[in-house]
């Protein structure tokens, strides 16, 4: 009698067993489902009005026709200022805490410091920006120069720095790790061949740790680049007729160039625009979805190409490893 | 660095020239300096954001940021939790704000530890390891998309099949919002369960193993309860990053600035009052130094959750290593 109860018992606990681990699968299966759904749902009906035109054109007609060309364009200045800002900074800060720096009180400071800003919500950062970028850091400059309101005023070089501080983090985390991936005996024998400690971190450290340093550039710039909540009150336009390009002359012919004192146009500013304040969202659906798909495939083929250099990297730290 | 490494530079510094040694020592205090960035960036945000709030706190009081009592037309006094700085009689309540980034935190916080760690525990203990290799960069690319595209799906598609299905008193509200932030939250919440489960030592899976239990036993009564410090961190962090999520909430909510405990009604949460306020502001005015004190409230609170998860973190670290 015991035995049959036992049996049961052993019955009912393998069967919730299987229960429990079915709606985890389920689970699972339902946020890959609703995830697809939206990426399908986007893809199916931004594809319909992406073509050449819709990527180089100016918005017309009440933002109703044409294309986003600027908002492209936009997007790409302030990602690139962005990196300027904040990878010699990163990169630089990880190569002190991984080759230089002894586990002492100022190095966990910078290592809880770096956390920290990882931590802060983006609109936080964003707050500094405006207050700390524009009215102290730019309002001096002006004043300094004597430029009257050039730089104390919203535009793309305080969005990219504002940026830039936001990923900051990100890329100081990512090169640590590369760097702190590289064996050690790898840095022995530079010593023993009587290279310097900067020698063995130019000519040895880097060059592996390369492509892993890339994939945190690369993750960083896609965080960036999505990222819209902290410039929202740093330059981002609603609509420029005009490129934010300056000529700089240079006697005989003129260079475009990005003018980082202007305001600019962005993807994912011209989405919440046009989803959130147009006079006739259902007018612009299509080109919501549209500018919608850019934006996320731009970001998804950096997260790609990251997912790819951190696969070459540890193939590299394999061959490395063994030898 | 460690102990034999420094000996032999020591050493080694001896021999060659005076001059390069410089050179890298140059070289060391350059990348140092650099590295102070970190520090001198939060360290100006803590004291911006300090010094900004005081101004706040002089100017308009403190007792303005929690309710405002007004007389009512019988003569007793009510107090009101209220976000209207720009009306002829300004409301600055914070409550009314924090309530509502709770309202929108709190469900997408519960909704994305149920999946996320279904997920993780899926990535971790079920998957084969080939699907895991694959479905690993699948978290995480969506861990990538940004968050206005999350904000206008969820104004596209999400508000119109909730309306059909809940019929809410409002359209946008702070369901929709936290249905967003979960989408978010729960890659965040996958991968740090994930990474938990797997720092639990295999010697605990084989034990169970060869003591008759089956899988889910295991899973249920060894590994869980083993990794239960790291899935409380990875549930705070998710926490945290949906109190920090702005487009999302600023999207979707309806931004209504009336103290609301529907979670079926428009509201209004802190990031969202921030970014919709914070172009218009002029510069100076007492509105301008209360949004200063949002973002006080804001960086504090993250900070506090985020210095929890990692005491958490850290205590388990120690624990598995011994």
């Amino acid at each position: 009698m015991s035995d049959i109860k036992d049996k049961l018992g052993m019955k009912s606990k393998q069967l919730g067993g299987i229960a429990a681990i079915g709606s985890i699968k389920s689970l699972t299966l339902i946020i890959f489902l609703v995830l697809f759904l939206i990426l399908g749902k986007i893809f199916v009906e931004g594809i319909e009005v992406i073509n050449w035109d819709f990527l180089i054109d100016s918005p017309r007609n009440n933002m109703t026709e044409g294309g986003i060309g600027p908002a492209i364009f936009g997007t790409i200045a302030v990602s690139i200022l962005m990196l300027l800002f904040a990878v010699p900074i990163g990169v630089f800060s990880a190569i002190y805490l991984n080759e230089y720096a002894t586990d002492n009180l100022l190095t966990r400071l910078i290592r809880a410091s770096v956390n920290n800003l990882a931590g802060t919500p983006s609109i936080v950062i964003g707050l500094f920006g405006f207050g700390f970028f524009i009215l102290v850091v730019g309002k001096s400059i002006d004043h300094i120069l004597q430029t009257g309101l050039l730089f104390g005023q919203p535009a793309m070089l305080w969005a990219s720095a504002t940026l830039a501080v936001l990923i900051l983090p990100t890329i100081i985390v990512t090169t640590l790790e590369a760097l702190n991936s590289i064996p050690y005996s790898q840095r022995a024998a530079a010593y023993g061949l009587g290279a310097t400690k900067w020698q063995t971190i130019k000519y040895v450290v880097i060059p592996q740790a390369k492509p892993g340093i890339l994939t945190g550039v690369i993750l960083s710039l896609s965080r960036g680049t999505g990222e819209i909540a902290p410039i929202l009150f740093l330059g981002c336009a609603f609509f420029l007729p005009e490129l934010p390009i300056a000529q700089i002359n240079m006697g005989l012919f003129s260079i475009p160039m990005i003018n980082p004192t202007d305001q600019f146009m962005h993807l994912a500013y011209h989405i919440f625009i046009l989803a959130t304040q147009s006079t006739n969202p259902a007018l612009t659906m299509p080109i919501q979805y549209g500018t919608t798909l850019i934006l996320i495939m731009i970001t998804l083929l950096l997260n790609l190409a990251a997912i790819i250099y951190r696969y070459k990297f540890r193939k590299t730290l394999e061959i490395t490893g063994k030898g | 660095m460690n102990v034999k490494e420094e000996e032999f530079i020591s050493q080694y510094s001896a021999a060659v020239s005076k001059k390069k040694l410089i050179k890298e020592k140059l070289i060391k205090y350059f990348f140092m300096i650099n590295s102070l960035a970190a520090i001198f960036l939060i360290l100006s945000i803590f004291i911006f954001l300090l010094y900004e709030s005081y101004r706040a706190f002089e100017q308009i009081g403190i007792g303005e940021f929690i309710g405002k009592e007004i007389s009512t037309p019988g003569g007793t006094a009510k107090t009101i939790y209220q976000w209207y700085p720009t009306s002829e009689e300004p409301r600055y309540s914070i409550i009314s704000l924090l309530v509502g980034s709770l309202l929108t935190a709190l469900p997408a916080t519960l909704i994305s530890a149920l999946f996320g760690i279904a997920v993780g525990i899926y990535l971790s203990e079920i998957a084969s390891s080939r699907s895991r290799e694959i479905l690993k960069p699948v978290i995480e690319i969506f861990a990538g998309i940004p968050t206005v595209v999350i904000g206008f799906i969820m104004l596209a598609i999400g508000a119109t099949v909730f309306n059909d299905l809940f019929h809410p008193p409002n359209r946008l509200n702070a369901f929709l919002a936290s249905i967003g932030l979960s989408i978010i939250c729960i890659p965040i919440v996958a991968s740090l369960t994930e990474e938990a489960l797997r720092s639990v030592p295999n010697e605990l899976r084989m034990a169970s193993y060869s003591l008759g239990a089956n899988k889910w036993q295991t899973i249920k009564n060894v590994i869980l309860p083993a990794a239960i410090s790291g899935l409380s961190a990875a549930i705070i962090l998710g926490f945290g990053r949906a109190v920090g999520e702005t487009m999302i909430v600023l999207m979707a909510s309806g931004n209504a600035a009336e103290l609301t405990f529907n979670i079926f009604r428009s509201m209004r949460s802190m990031t969202a009052t921030i970014a919709a306020e914070m172009g218009e502001v002029s510069f100076e005015s007492n509105h301008y130094y209360a949004l200063f004190v949002i973002g006080m409230v804001l960086f504090v609170s993250t900070f506090i959750l985020n210095l929890i998860a990692e005491l958490i973190l850290n205590k388990m670290r120690k624990k598995l290593r011994s």
